[in-house]
């Protein structure tokens, strides 16, 4: 895959932790030290209980896909001549639930739901970025 | 409030591409009509609800407007339920004028994504961006993968939906795509972000449109010709974007739907017509199930057989919804639910005395939904 004008993400202090983590080849997400609820994306206060203690942990990577789409069309240049190319809701075994890609596959199509798939994290540019291969 | 509240006028400018019109122009064009409907003039509306246009977000919009048609409201104001935002609207409409805060309130929408900024719907979804993820068919494609995958529903399934809903366009000489589409010519429909097709999604249109609601005896004192009673409504909010929801074949039209026919004292058997919002075709079929129609993941099997045609049990959409008439943001449908208990409508539905019309805004996030009657 190139990475060429790929739309990277961008970094805030909020997030810098879940990159530098994917970094170090670990997928992590938050977790309310108050209530125990775990969630993805990164957020300042817990979506359950509403108060703002939590620290970052690391997942399993173990994780199943709740859906899944294939793209026949780009939206951005970048994914022109990556199309058709699948994006997933993935539900890690923790329970936080992330956009994604499931890779690995000879047709981008060839999945089903709650498929049991697994943490590859993947290099685009300066980012370390989580995808998943079927498990 | 059960019929509390009327329909009193109806408005709304040509569909399709209206080059060089302000969304400001549009909004005046459709409420104009909508009060020459009524047979009413613009110094009795006290009440101005706007839906924000997508295309172009502008602060203080609904005093902007207020000001172009030389109008100082009690009540009223921008909202933003996206495309559920119109029945939303007309029941806060209803319930201002049922608390003696207005007493004529105009519900307008104008848009334009077509000659305008598309923006709004090819957005990016900020660092998910890098994998790919983009664009509003995706989170319905989403929906509807699940939907397939865990009832077993099919693309015919979704094809008789969106047929229905093109061949009533078609009989419609307002509708931006007046072209019939058989089953055949639908399953060879070019993959967007599969399993959703170019003709799974709605158009993209500019175009303005306007209701009138006032009181059902304010409306007998004026001796308005063809008040439509307003028999129910209800809102329901899913909010969470498509990757979080805990169930992605359910929204919160369930609740919605059940609100809106407590209050008009019906129930699914008695509705005789249905304006559901389809901005994709997967989402009637979901919102026919979350409604009652049938049950949770018998919405494939329902929609077959014409049961969604005219002549059939539950005509769907008989102007062409988004599909075919607009891509408008829903305030057409609640205009043909108008004509339909008017018995005006291009593709009548004899004797039409109940109509349900659905609104919904985001990717399922925001549910509103009305029920018309005589």
């Amino acid at each position: 895959m190139s990475d060429i004008d790929l739309p990277l993400p961008i970094r805030t202090d909020l997030t810098a932790p879940y990159w530098d983590s994917l970094q170090q080849g670990v997928l992590s997400y938050q977790k309310c030290s108050r209530c125990g609820h775990g969630w993805l994306p990164a957020r300042t206060e817990c979506p359950s209980c509403l108060h703002d203690q939590w620290q970052w942990v690391a997942a399993s990577g173990q994780a199943k896909v709740v859906s899944w789409v294939v793209f026949h069309i780009a939206y951005h240049k970048a994914f022109e001549n990556r199309l058709p190319y699948n994006v997933a809701i993935i539900e890690l075994a923790e329970g936080p639930r992330l956009i994604s890609n499931v890779v690995g596959l000879a047709d981008p199509n060839a999945l089903r739901i709650d498929q049991p798939v697994t943490l590859r994290i993947e290099r685009e540019g300066d980012f370390a970025l989580p995808r998943f291969v079927p498990a | 409030m059960r019929g509390k509240a009327v329909i009193a006028g109806v408005g709304h400018t040509a569909f399709g591409k209206l080059e060089g019109r302000s969304t400001v122009s549009m909004n005046i064009e459709a409420a104009r009509k909508a009060l020459a409907d009524a047979g009413i003039d613009k110094s009795m509306v006290d009440g101005l609800f706007v839906k924000a246009p997508t295309s172009k977000f502008e602060m203080m919009y609904a005093q902007k407007l207020a000001e172009a048609m030389g109008m100082m409201p009690r009540i009223g104001g921008v909202y933003d339920h996206g495309g559920a935002s119109n029945i939303s609207m007309i029941s806060y409409a209803a319930m201002a004028i049922e608390a003696g805060q207005c007493e004529v309130a105009l519900v307008c929408l104008a848009d334009n994504p077509a000659t305008g900024s598309r923006h709004a719907y090819e957005k990016s979804w900020g660092d998910d961006d890098v994998f790919g993820w983009f664009g509003t068919p995706s989170g319905y494609a989403m929906i509807a993968q699940r939907h397939m995958a865990e009832f077993g529903t099919t693309r015919d399934q979704l094809g008789a939906i969106v047929t229905a809903c093109r061949k009533h366009g078609a009989a419609n000489p307002h509708a931006q795509l007046r072209k019939p589409l058989t089953l055949e010519q639908y399953r060879q429909s070019r993959l967007i972000v599969a399993p959703l097709t170019r003709d799974d999604c709605c158009l993209v249109s500019d175009g303005g449109a306007a209701v009138v609601v006032m009181s059902a005896e304010r409306a007998r004192q004026l001796q308005i010709s063809k008040p439509v009673s307003i028999l129910g409504f209800g809102q329901g909010q899913t909010s969470w974007e498509v990757v979080q929801r805990p169930v992605l074949t359910g929204t919160a039209a369930a609740v919605s739907a059940q609100t809106a026919f407590k209050m008009a004292g019906l129930a699914p058997k008695d509705i005789d017509v249905a304006q559901l919002y389809d901005c994709f075709s997967i989402v009637p079929l979901i919102t026919l199930e979350d409604y009652g129609f049938c049950k949770k993941g018998e919405g494939g099997h329902f929609v077959e057989g014409g049961r969604l045609e005219i002549g059939g049990e539950l005509p769907l959409n008989t102007a062409g919804g988004l599909l075919s008439e607009t891509g408008m943001p829903g305030l057409q449908m609640v205009i043909e639910g108008v004509r339909q208990i008017r018995g005006e409508a291009v593709n009548q539905v004899p004797g039409a005395s109940t109509c349900i019309v659905s609104n919904q805004g985001g990717i399922m996030h925001t549910h509103s939904t009305l029920i018309l009657g005589q």
